[in-house]
């Protein structure tokens, strides 16, 4: 197996940016055999195709879209662009290299589901892709791709961004729905789900940047002709973000089921500066860490990673080299969590910040061997639990970097100092990032 | 007492017919009124965009404090934000935080004497592939040395 170019066909080219190029480029031709088509038609392809949510819970797409009401309800489609899992940098790529692929694929799937408004929700920082979105949907209007009825087909559609102020649980699919209310980026507890009850209560699909920009390619190449890339239950290409320790992070798209091994030796070039790998986050930091040797035989796609007790998410692959310290890394993880999480919820509210406060005792020289048991239990109570699955994917790095790399957290306690490092924690004043 | 500029104001008004419904427009009139007052939102402003909007001032301030991109107080004249975050982190950025900051004579948070800089860590910025980063008002800057780092903050005037 190999790196593909099948989303990322054209990103080499500037001009696919604009209309113009991306037309020239097989742009906006589903749209306009989309619009032909029954919108049913649509949703079952997509349904056949094996589609699931790139964002990080793996849905599958055609039946989520399935779960709107059967009536002439105002419905919306919100694009989840706020790309908050560490880790990952793919959506913000896919954005400034290839915006109108998103618009096509936007309307495609409005269409599908008879949506007369869309949102991008876009995180704050993502000035270049907010940018580039905003040409692309004036572009779109001009070419009477969006408004009133496009390419003469009677179907209206109007297409928004809405930028995004600073708050990773805006990921969070019913936060992100109070945010785009104007409201604190507060998550509601499901059911009722969005596509029922969603944006001003109105039934609202919500996904991710790949997951919408893939569906032209569904159209195109048909649901069997999408599956040539993939396994049985994880269908098509994906785009992976790898960081951390490698010689050449990135974005890469790949087949699903393609190995971890490859993507790190092969297309990342190898642990870099001479280091080994330790250890490697496969899918955003929500993901249980897996040890080098664990991930050595990973593949990348649902199923394996699931049976290997953690998550494709985002795809965003972090790679550890053996001079890390997993205490050091595990407290930057905690300190994110606690940080982000919005505090409706006690177990995740108390639990992160419990869990933080323990981490970075350990790292200050006064942690004690009872602690790493704390850990845990603090860890064990944040799940399953809570609104939103916030608290989980604190919980999950937490349990599986203590299981896992145990040894380092008991030598830290006893010697006061790093395993790998062998030196002391040089304590960071963390006052100045402020908290929810 | 500070007031939004006319130009501003007018932005503003758009903003609250542009959605559904009027408190979506609160986000981005809060941006808005950011950029008019030195980069902060202070309660002035709050009763200001209250006033405009026609909404409650509660309703504006609990979103404004909600979100980390509305500065509560007032910051440098550029804010200088360093990624913290892991895949940053494992690739030196809180030794190029330290650095900043030593060189600028001033610690995380807190404004240089000369008040042109203030830095910060913040969390993920979605440039891990390009790291250790940081962002200076819209811009990201990446795959950062210590040198690099230095040389573009001294630049900025
Ligand atoms: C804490 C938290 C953060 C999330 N952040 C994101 C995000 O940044 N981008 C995203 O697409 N999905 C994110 N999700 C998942 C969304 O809730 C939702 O499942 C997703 O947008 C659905 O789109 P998909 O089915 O196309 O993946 C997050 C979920 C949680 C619990
Ligand atoms: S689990 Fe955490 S982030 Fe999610 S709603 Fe509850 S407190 Fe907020
Ligand atoms: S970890 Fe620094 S940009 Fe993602």
């Amino acid at each position: 197996m190999s790196e593909v170019k099948y989303l990322t066909e054209f990103y080499h080219l500037p001009e696919f940016k604009g209309l113009e190029g991306y037309k020239k480029n097989g742009g906006y031709v589903q749209l306009a055999k989309a619009l032909k088509m029954q919108p049913q038609a649509i949703i079952d392809e997509v349904k056949a195709s094996g589609l699931r949510g790139r964002g990080g819970a793996g849905f599958p797409t055609g039946m989520k879209w399935g779960f709107l009401p059967k009536n002439d309800e105002p419905r919306y489609l919100l694009c989840n662009a706020d790309e908050g899992e560490p880790g990952t940098f793919k959506d913000r790529m896919m954005m400034e290299k290839a915006p109108h692929q998103l618009v096509e694929g936007m309307i495609i799937s409005a269409f599908a589901i008879s949506c007369k408004k869309s949102y991008i929700y876009v995180r704050g920082e993502y000035d270049d892709s907010i940018n580039a979105l905003e040409v692309a949907i004036q572009e779109a209007y001009k070419a009477g791709l969006l408004g009133k009825n496009i390419l003469g087909s009677g179907f209206d559609h109007d297409m928004d961004v809405y930028r995004g102020a600073g708050a990773y649980i805006c990921g969070e699919e019913t936060g992100m729905i109070s945010s785009l209310e104007g409201l604190k980026g507060q998550p509601k507890l499901k059911p009722p789900f969005p596509a029922v009850q969603g944006y001003l209560k109105k039934p609202t699909i919500v996904n991710n940047v790949e997951t919408l920009a893939a569906v032209k390619y569904i159209l195109r190449d048909g649901a069997a002709g999408y599956r040539k890339y993939g396994t049985e239950k994880s269908a098509g290409s994906k785009l992976f973000s790898l960081s951390g320790n490698v010689a050449k992070p990135g974005n890469y798209e790949v087949p699903l089921g393609y190995p971890l091994k490859d993507m790190i030796n092969v297309l990342g070039g190898g642990i870099k500066n001479g280091k080994k790998l330790k250890a490697v986050i496969p899918g955003g930091s929500s993901a249980p860490v897996l040890t080098a040797e664990e991930a050595l035989k990973a593949t990348l796609d649902y199923e394996n990673l699931a049976a290997a007790g953690t998550m494709l998410g985002s795809g965003a692959i972090i790679v550890i080299d053996d001079s890390k310290c997993m205490v050091e890394c595990l407290a930057n993880l905690t300190h994110f969590y606690h940080h982000e999480s919005c505090g409706q919820c006690t177990p995740c509210r108390e639990g992160t910040g419990w869990a933080d406060k323990i981490v970075h005792s350990i790292l200050s020289g006064k942690g004690r061997l009872q602690d790493i048991e704390l850990l845990v239990k603090v860890a064990d109570n944040m799940k399953g639990r809570t609104i939103c699955a916030l608290s989980d994917a604190a919980a999950l790095p937490i349990i599986s970097f203590v299981t896992k790399f145990r040894d380092e957290f008991e030598y830290f306690v006893r010697e006061g100092k790093s395993k790998v490092k062998g030196t002391a924690y040089k304590g960071h004043a963390y006052a100045a990032t402020a908290s929810h | 007492m500070f007031q939004l500029s006319p130009q501003g104001k007018e932005k503003v008004l758009a903003e609250l017919k542009r959605y559904e419904s009027r408190q979506s427009a609160v986000l981005p009139a809060l941006y808005i009124a950011q950029a008019e007052n030195k980069g902060y939102i202070s309660p002035e402003v709050i009763k200001e965009l209250s006033r405009v909007m026609e909404l409650p001032e509660a309703n504006i301030n609990e979103v404004c404090t909600f979100y980390t991109m509305y500065n509560k107080e007032p910051v440098g004249s550029h804010h200088v934000q360093v990624c913290r975050t892991l895949s940053c982190m494992l690739n030196g950025a809180k030794e190029l935080s330290e650095h900043i900051c030593s060189q600028l004579g001033t610690h995380l948070g807190q404004k240089t004497k000369d008040g042109k800089f203030t830095v910060t860590e913040v969390e993920c910025l979605g440039s891990c592939g390009t790291a250790p980063m940081m962002q200076i008002a819209d811009k990201y800057y990446e795959n950062l040395t210590h040198e690099s780092a230095m040389n573009i903050i001294r630049s900025l005037k």
